[in-house]
């Protein structure tokens, strides 16, 4: 099935926790948040929470930055989402 | 110097330099900037992770958040909605519940939206975070957020990244004289005698990222900066002579032909 993930579509199998992903992934769980469907997931949900059709997953982490470090497409299209939504 | 240390809600801090982490080279040249600053504090912004590069190195795998108090920021946010969202993001990813709170107004100058700052900080400090607000060289608006509770404000010395150094020293001392809450000076500086201008007026501390990032040299100015910093504090402590229009002269007469 297909979740948005990161703005783009990606295909899991049915089933899938959010734990399980971000192992996939190969992503560190202690520097990280998962907002589903733009709701902040508790670290100790990810086990439990199953991953379903057409969600919305924004997987964050910290970058360098000062004030506006810099302006990517990354961020413009994150910024145009947030204000459709 | 051992005993000035600088305390906001209830956080001792070292160094009263901090420093950003962007527009560095890499991330080698981003941890030694920071380590010859001699900065304790550190900003960094929430983005989305990269998906499709895994192999990309991790910014906390250079600055240790053991070692250095990490403060995330909500950079690039525009709206009181985004500038919140990021803010709970950045706690949500266990670092801190300390947030730089940024709501900018203008993609041009980059200047505060003072009015969403106000309003986003009250969300976020009833959801028991510790705002620390990027807010402009307004006396009242830095009042207001002293008074709905940040524990320190930010005013900006110029736009960010302008380098233009503190260009308006009279309201910075008047928010210095009237604010009871510790000022970090955030934005605008370009060279050392710019950061060492900010203490000697009384900031409690100097926040900067591109005077460091961008010079020729990053590092070396990041030394610079730290001796801008400390000097500029020693100076102020010290207390500076009065200003006259004629001279004193500074040798004795007794004992001339």
């Amino acid at each position: 099935m297909t979740i948005q993930l990161n703005g783009e579509p990606y295909e899991v199998k049915e089933g899938t926790s959010v734990a399980t992903l971000l192992q996939a992934l190969d992503i560190r769980l202690d520097q990280v948040a998962v907002e589903i469907n733009l709701e902040i997931m508790d670290k100790r949900e990810y086990e439990r929470r199953v991953l379903q059709r057409d969600d919305r997953i924004e997987v964050m982490s910290f970058i360098g930055g000062g004030s506006l470090g810099f302006v990517s497409l990354i961020d413009l299209l994150d910024r145009t989402m947030t204000v459709t939504s | 110097m051992k005993t000035d240390r600088l305390t906001i809600a209830g956080r001792e801090f070292r160094s009263r330099l901090w420093v950003g982490t962007g527009k560095y080279k890499d991330f080698v040249e981003t941890q030694k900037a920071i380590e010859v600053s001699g900065a304790d504090v550190v900003t960094v912004a929430v983005r989305r992770v990269n998906i499709t590069d895994r192999h990309s190195d991790n910014l906390l795998d250079y600055i240790d958040p053991k070692k250095y108090t990490i403060l995330p920021n909500t950079a690039g946010c525009y709206t009181v909605e985004d500038a919140v969202r990021y803010a709970r993001l950045a706690r949500a990813a266990g670092v801190s519940d300390l947030v730089k709170l940024e709501v900018i107004g203008d993609e041009k100058t980059l200047f505060p939206d003072t009015a969403g700052l106000i309003e986003a900080a009250k969300i976020l400090i009833k959801e028991g975070f510790i705002v620390l607000p990027y807010t402009n060289d307004d006396p009242i608006v830095a009042q207001k957020l002293v008074d709905i509770g940040c524990p320190a404000v930010m005013p900006l010395a110029a736009p960010i990244g302008s380098g233009l150094g503190i260009r308006n020293p009279y309201n910075l001392k008047i928010i210095l004289e009237n604010i009871k809450v510790p000022v970090v000076v955030d934005a605008g500086v370009g060279i050392a005698s710019d950061a060492a201008l900010a203490m000697e007026l009384g900031a409690d501390a100097v926040l900067m990222n591109t005077a460091i990032a961008g010079a020729q040299d990053p590092i070396m100015m990041a030394e610079a900066m730290k001796y801008g910093v400390e000097a500029g504090r020693l100076a102020y402590r010290a207390g500076r002579i009065p200003r006259k229009l004629y001279a004193t002269a500074s040798t004795t007469i007794e004992g001339m032909l």
